[in-house]
């Protein structure tokens, strides 16, 4: 193993951190539908930065992380008020209070620069972020806010599921969802800002979303949501910025963002129920029992017109009959081993488990297709206003 | 049957969105343990009298008892099943887990649900039918089975006054059978039902009081009294999907729910 020296572990656990933090309250704001408000907070925040360092002239991680939380909570409110008080959607408030301010953070940066006072420098990497720059006090001041955050996500957990899952019957038993929904959303900008300076406000939001987007394949639980969310967010967080360190100089926040995308990629594909490769999985399972069915079906049908309900066809015959005719060989080997059909003078004969396979067959589908099967009792579901009459 | 205290005293009730009256001037009074259809038109304001009176949207005018004080003394007495399209069914969580926040408003902050919460959760689980699938993940139901998630999680909040928008969405006839079933034993025990309902053909063999509701209320009262057809013209403005009495009342052609070529949800 390689042994870690003193910045680079300071690094890796800063970043991981962030990424705990970030993934597990952001799992909150993706379940709730609003991925993309932590998009609007990140970059709400640089102004803050700025004004924050214009005003005290401090580079202290606490000073400028309160200015970005104060920024980004301002910008939520902004968003809030274009959406009461206009027509404006809101996915187009979002968008107006995300370019604003990063506009006038940018600005702000830029006069800061033009300053010919040294201290100034380094404050463009909130921009992309830099892992690098992350000193023991900057790890303790993230890991300080992100307790904070976690605690208060753990005391109000029964209040914030129901807010997420049902904000009307929450009201209803009396709550008070604006407050919680307030709460809510300080834990968010809590969670962005800790992550600002090591990852950017630019691509900010990835870590809040990712996380959260890939544990919600691998489980149906919101516990299990939020706490694997954290697991890879920290995962990412200190892979990317031990890679964005070692290697060439890549800036942090990308590296980190590109390895949470990597995680969501694999759980997309890959997780067992919901994933991609699971689906297809089962659409071959599903097409290969229709036609194992599809050519037992035939084979009766082809049958019936005989004395002998056993008399033996051969392949090509039943390859005229399907769509798909290089299938029909691997379909009789299946059906051969399954004893429901066996091989006699080329041709291939219904067993006597075939043909009651194949008659359970017809009779389901000759249910389908009665019509007066169809009533309300029959399916016992009744038949809904402006659905067709089948 | 003494006179009693209304469980619900709606006086003046006006809600408008955007300047546009969703509810104007309402007023209802429902007695306790009444079991009572509010029906009308698509956009005729039932979904938000229901949020009104559980104090979920603002009022322009008007105001809410229930059980003879302000709801904000009364929550604990007033249960809600929402529309089931309300929520995120794809949600992370369990049945159970959904059942356990009707338990939510007794147990007040940060306490969790204990054994007793779970135990209470069970039972209300049984009473619909739903107890083998206290583990699933409800994104696994039918459309019956989520409403009767549903109604589990408002029988768990042992409420006097249950408030429901539309419980019978949806749901297959066997389902539908077994809440009318729950809704009249809730009423049998004292309880006051409030349902937006849809299938007018089925209201005088559900339901003992009837609200006709069009933004103004046109009648409310018990069925044999206000389930008239002159009212129902009145509310559904001569579009009368339905007749309340007379010989074709009982022609198979009317049978099934009201059809009017819009989706059926209120606004």
């Amino acid at each position: 193993m390689i042994e870690l020296d003193y910045t680079l572990r300071t690094v890796a656990l800063g970043a991981a951190v962030l990424g705990l933090s970030s993934g597990s309250l952001g799992a909150f704001a993706v379940l709730r539908g609003q991925s993309l408000l932590g998009d609007a907070i990140s970059h709400a925040a640089l102004p803050g930065v700025a004004l924050a360092f214009l005003l005290t002239a401090s580079k202290a991680p606490l000073v400028l992380v309160v200015g970005a939380g104060l920024a980004g909570w301002v910008g939520t409110l902004c968003v809030s008020a274009v959406v009461e008080r206009s027509r404006v959607p809101y996915d187009a408030a979002l968008g107006i209070v995300l370019s604003v301010f990063f506009g006038l953070g940018m600005v702000l940066l830029t006069y800061i620069q033009s300053q010919p006072d040294a201290s100034q420098a380094g404050l463009d990497t909130f921009l992309f972020g830099q892992a690098a720059a992350l000193v023991g006090r900057d790890v303790v001041t993230m890991a300080v806010l992100g307790a904070v955050a976690l605690v208060a996500m753990l005391v109000f957990w029964k209040e914030f599921k129901l807010l997420l899952f049902d904000p009307d019957f929450a009201a209803s038993q009396g709550l008070p969802v604006r407050a919680l929904d307030v709460g809510l959303t300080t834990l968010l900008v809590i969670a962005i800002v800790i992550g600002l300076q090591t990852v950017g406000v630019v691509l900010m939001s990835a870590l809040i979303v990712a996380p959260a987007a890939a544990a919600r394949q691998w489980t149906d639980r919101l516990w299990g949501v939020v706490a694997l969310a954290g697991l890879f967010g920290a995962l990412s967080g200190a892979s990317g910025a031990l890679l964005s360190a070692t290697g060439a100089r890549v800036p942090t926040g990308p590296t980190i963002v590109l390895v949470a995308t990597f995680v969501v990629g694999v759980s997309l594909l890959l997780a067992p129920r919901r994933g991609l490769v699971a689906a297809w999985a089962r659409g071959i399972r599903n097409r290969r029992v229709l036609r194992v069915a599809g050519t037992l079906e035939d084979l009766y049908t082809l049958a019936l017109a005989h004395e002998d309900v056993h008399y033996p066809h051969p392949a090509a015959t039943l390859q005229t009959m399907t769509a798909r005719p290089e299938a029909v060989g691997p379909t009789l080997d299946r059906l051969q081993r399954q004893g429901l059909v066996e091989p006699r003078d080329d041709a291939w004969a219904l067993t006597a488990r075939g043909l009651a396979e194949a008659r359970r067959l017809a009779r389901t589908r000759a249910d389908e297709h009665d019509p007066a099967r169809l009533g309300a009792e029959a399916t016992g579901r009744r038949r809904q206003p402006g659905e067709p009459d089948r | 049957m003494s006179p009693r205290r209304p469980a619900i005293d709606v006086a003046d009730l006006t809600v408008a969105y955007r300047d546009e009256p969703v509810l104007w001037d309402v007023d209802l009074r429902v007695p306790e343990g009444v079991l009572m259809a509010i029906v009308g038109p698509n956009g005729a304001g039932k979904t938000t009298l229901i949020k009104s009176i559980l104090g979920l949207l603002p009022m322009a005018a008007g105001r809410v008892e229930v059980l003879g004080a302000p709801l904000a003394d009364r929550r604990r007495d007033v249960a809600y099943v929402p529309q089931r399209g309300s929520v995120d069914w794809d949600f992370p969580t369990s049945v159970l887990d959904v059942v356990l926040m009707g338990t939510y408003g007794r147990l007040g902050w940060i306490r969790r649900p204990g054994a007793e919460e779970r135990a209470r959760a069970s039972e209300a689980l049984e009473q619909v039918g739903m107890a083998d699938f206290a583990d699933r993940q409800i994104a696994q139901l039918s459309g019956g089975q989520q409403q009767r998630v549903f109604l589990a999680r408002a029988l768990v909040q042992d409420a006097a006054v249950y408030l429901m928008d539309e419980p019978f969405q949806g749901v297959d006839a066997t389902t539908e059978r077994a809440i009318v079933t729950l809704l009249q034993r809730l009423r049998e025990e004292g309880k006051t039902v409030l349902v937006v309902h849809h299938d007018l053909q089925t209201v005088p063999e559900y339901f003992d009081w009837v609200l006709l509701l069009n933004v103004r209320r046109i009648a409310a009262g018990p069925v044999d009294e206000v389930f008239t057809d002159a009212n129902l013209r009145a509310a559904y403005g001569g579009r009368v999907p339905f007749q309340a009495g007379g010989p074709s009342a009982a022609d198979p052609a009317r049978l099934g729910p009201v059809a009017e070529g819009a989706p059926l949800r209120a606004s």
